[in-house]
């Protein structure tokens, strides 16, 4: 899957070993008793024109993740380098200047958008604040954008709640289009939108992206369409990543036992090929991101946990061109593992954990 | 009645209205249905297309106003229970039909102990003593999966996880070892690895207690991997009905098919280009005299604007549909309508 070009090419984001910490405070004078390691070293890169999905569990850091590279945090350590740009500890008011090429589509349309507002002052607000612009030019503007997005024109004036979920979701694209950005971070675009039209907005990003030449991080937990929009994927658990692969090696061949368990757990469209799958139930729940356990952060709920794994954190190593991986399983050096690129490691204690499950 | 036993409830023609101060939402539009014993139902259907509204009339558990159920016929043990008072059907509610609503926070009082509120209807409804009531009441926690049961009774329901709370809530609907169980999309709210736990429960549970269920979900993947038969809404009706193979090979309704194709899947093959189903659900401001689906069908023509498809037997046993659409050609169509006639339910 490596692709001799993208070695040339210089990628769009580069982020290293980030970190997002939130404190925990306690008692009447809030002092500091801890903290939430929302994202714990987190590295990635994405290509410019490509799309980087993120996957993982409800509280797994993946907004957190978006957020912190857009730098709506102060981030707690770690490098981010946008176009080039090193943003990781620039000042809020340095970062006024970058924030137009970075922008960002939240979830759920209807918190975002001020009920208060047209359409039309709605996708010019990024305007008004960013450029000095004539009021024709701007709504010129403004037009193109909703053309772009497949609004009509008459609807300039309306407000959103003369809108559907769906069309709601194009004015928050429009307006993150508004400044000609070339990074975008969807935060979940579609979990708020019914089935038959989250279909339309995923269509949608994926024709703004080759128009535009965008680059996206695309997060969610719906890995069929990750799988549908993604060139690469990146696999979080408790604030790590602990797998990212180029999209079709890693949904045929997924080498973490925590994706092998995320991808078997997606019930198939199908009732044919549901019976056949072989689902590794996982048992029992994701431990606290303020009090992770020692070791590698799966091997509380890890069928092919080692004793190694309680121990030592593993490095993410690249196993194969462009397949990088977490975990002991996969690393040569540690001598109670198995060779790297099995796709089913530990094949025992993985088959305990099949099915039936109490 | 098509096949099989006698049904445990057997649905026919209900129909819902909300008075709002913008009108009638006329939300449930002759809605016929059953469930045999030991079966499960599950119930697709776009937001908005009356899955949660059909169940609660029939339960009595939308309140009034603005809900009025205008008519039909839910015959449960051998009577009709939308003619039931309240307090027969809150006993009911309590021994005979469980319900597992969407969101578990909703329907757990933070207030109480899980184990006070597992055992409430043990003893209210089973007239059990205290003590009998908290062995069966940790029996159950064990059932679904927790560990500790019997010291978990103690703790309050913000100490339990999304999942566990889930799992609480599957353990008071059983708590009275009901006939029916209606679940309202109850794993919507979970994450993919706790989802596919609470559905091998679910399987495990059928086997060893052998109630009938109806499940609603908008994901077919769950409908495929659990359910015996589908039913499908749209604008308050019911589009489509079939089990579940035949739904997934042959569907015959153009929503049931465009549905099949906007999902992808995380095996097989990738399709290049997401199917979309173009414009709005129906604004159902009054009771249909056309089909709902019409403006957004590319199968559409002016018998669909004149006249309300009638669900009509088509391809396998047990399979029928609303649309005057014909995949076989028109031949078929009317060799179907002549040997079978109208499908009731
Ligand atoms: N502002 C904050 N203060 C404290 N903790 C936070 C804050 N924001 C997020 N967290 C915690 O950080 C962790 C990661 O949260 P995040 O929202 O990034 O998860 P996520 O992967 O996006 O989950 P979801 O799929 O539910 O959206 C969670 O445990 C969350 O409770
Ligand atoms: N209290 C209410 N007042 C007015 N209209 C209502 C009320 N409750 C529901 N409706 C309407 O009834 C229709 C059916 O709603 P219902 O909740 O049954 O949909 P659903 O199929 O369960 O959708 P979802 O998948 O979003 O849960 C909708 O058009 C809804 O707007
Ligand atoms: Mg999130
Ligand atoms: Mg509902």
């Amino acid at each position: 899957m490596a692709d001799p070009a993208r070695a040339t090419t210089e990628p769009l984001v580069q982020v290293r070993d980030l970190k997002m910490h939130f404190p925990v405070s306690r008692g009447l004078l809030g002092r500091k008793t801890g903290a939430i390691k929302a994202v714990d070293g987190v590295s990635f890169d994405i290509m410019p024109r490509e799309t980087l999905g993120m996957v993982g569990e409800s509280g797994c850091g993946k907004s957190t993740t978006g957020r912190a590279v857009l730098r709506l945090y102060d981030i707690t350590g770690g490098s981010i380098r946008i176009n080039g740009t090193e943003i990781g500890q620039m000042s809020q008011s340095a970062l006024r200047k970058h924030r137009p090429t970075m922008q960002m589509v939240f979830q759920d349309p209807q918190a975002c958008l001020n009920p208060r507002m047209t359409l039309a002052g709605l996708i010019g607000e990024p305007l008004d604040e960013h450029t000095g612009w004539s009021r024709a030019r701007k709504l010129e503007r403004i037009y193109e954008l909703m053309d772009a997005v497949g609004l009509n024109r008459n609807f300039a004036n309306r407000y959103p709640h003369e809108f559907s979920g769906g069309q709601r979701q194009r004015i928050g694209i429009a307006r993150a289009l508004a400044l000609n950005p070339s990074f975008i971070v969807c935060d979940e675009p579609i979990a708020a939108l019914d089935v038959s039209i989250q279909a339309q907005v995923v269509n949608l990003l994926e024709e703004l992206q080759e128009k535009l030449g965008l680059t996206y991080l695309f997060i969610s937990h719906d890995l069929s369409m990750v799988r549908h929009i993604a060139t690469r994927v990146a696999v979080m658990y408790l604030g790590k990543v602990v797998e990212i692969a180029p999209r079709e090696a890693l949904y045929a061949d997924p080498l973490h036992p925590y994706t092998q368990a995320l991808l078997s757990s997606v019930p198939d469209p199908d009732p044919e090929t549901a019976q056949q799958v072989r689902r590794i139930i996982l048992k029992g729940d994701v431990p606290s991101p303020a009090n992770p356990p020692q070791g590698c952060n799966f091997c509380t709920r890890c069928p092919a946990v080692m004793p190694v794994c309680r121990e030592i954190e593993p490095e993410t190593r690249e196993v194969a061109p462009g397949r990088f991986v977490a975990c002991h399983l996969h690393d040569a050096s540690v001598p109670t593992s198995i060779p790297t690129g099995g796709p089913t490691p530990g094949g025992a204690s993985t088959t305990n954990q099949q099915g039936g499950s109490s | 009645m098509l096949n099989g036993d006698a049904p445990v409830l057997d649905v026919r023609d209900l129909k819902t209205v909300f008075r709002t101060r913008g009108g009638e939402v006329h939300a449930v539009n002759s809605v016929s249905f059953h469930l045999r014993p030991g079966e499960l139902l599950g119930v697709v259907g776009e937001s908005g297309s009356g899955k949660s509204v059909t169940m609660m009339s029939l339960i009595g558990l939308l309140p009034s106003p603005p809900a009025e159920v205008r008519g039909g016929q839910v015959m449960f043990g051998g009577r009709d229970i939308l003619k039931a008072s309240a307090g027969e059907l809150r006993r009911l509610r309590g021994r005979e039909i469980g319900f597992i609503f969407q969101d578990p926070m909703t329907s757990l009082n933070p207030v109480f102990t899980v184990g006070f509120q597992i055992m409430e209807p043990l003893r209210k409804h089973m007239g059990m003593r205290p003590e009998a009531a908290r062995v069966r009441a940790a029996e159950l926690l064990d059932l679904v999966g927790i560990p500790d049961a019997r010291k978990r009774l103690k703790d309050f329901p913000h100490q339990f996880s999304g999942g566990m709370r889930q799992r609480v809530m599957i353990a008071m609907a059983l708590a009275c070892d009901p006939k029916v169980l209606i679940a309202d999309e109850p794993t919507t709210a979970l994450d993919v690895t706790i989802q596919a736990q609470i559905l091998e429960l679910v399987k495990d549970l059928r086997k060893k207690l052998g109630m009938a269920i109806v499940w609603i979900t908008h994901d077919l993947g769950v409908i495929a991997g659990i359910a015996d038969r589908v039913m499908v809404m749209y604008g308050g009706q019911v589009v489509e009905q079939a089990p579940v193979r035949a739904l997934f090979a042959d569907p015959r309704h153009p929503y049931t098919r465009a549905l099949l194709q906007t999902v992808p899947s995380v095996r097989g093959e990738r399709a290049p280009k997401l199917k979309v189903i173009e414009g709005q659900p129906p604004l159902l401001g009054a009771h249909p005299t056309a089909c709902p689906f019409r403006f957004r069908c590319d199968k559409a023509h002016d018998r669909c604007g004149r006249e309300n498809p009638q669900r009509r037997v088509v391809g396998a046993p047990g399979h029928d549909v609303a649309c005057h659409w014909d995949p076989d050609g028109a031949g078929l169509a009317a060799a179907g309508l002549t040997s079978e006639g109208v499908v009731n339910g």
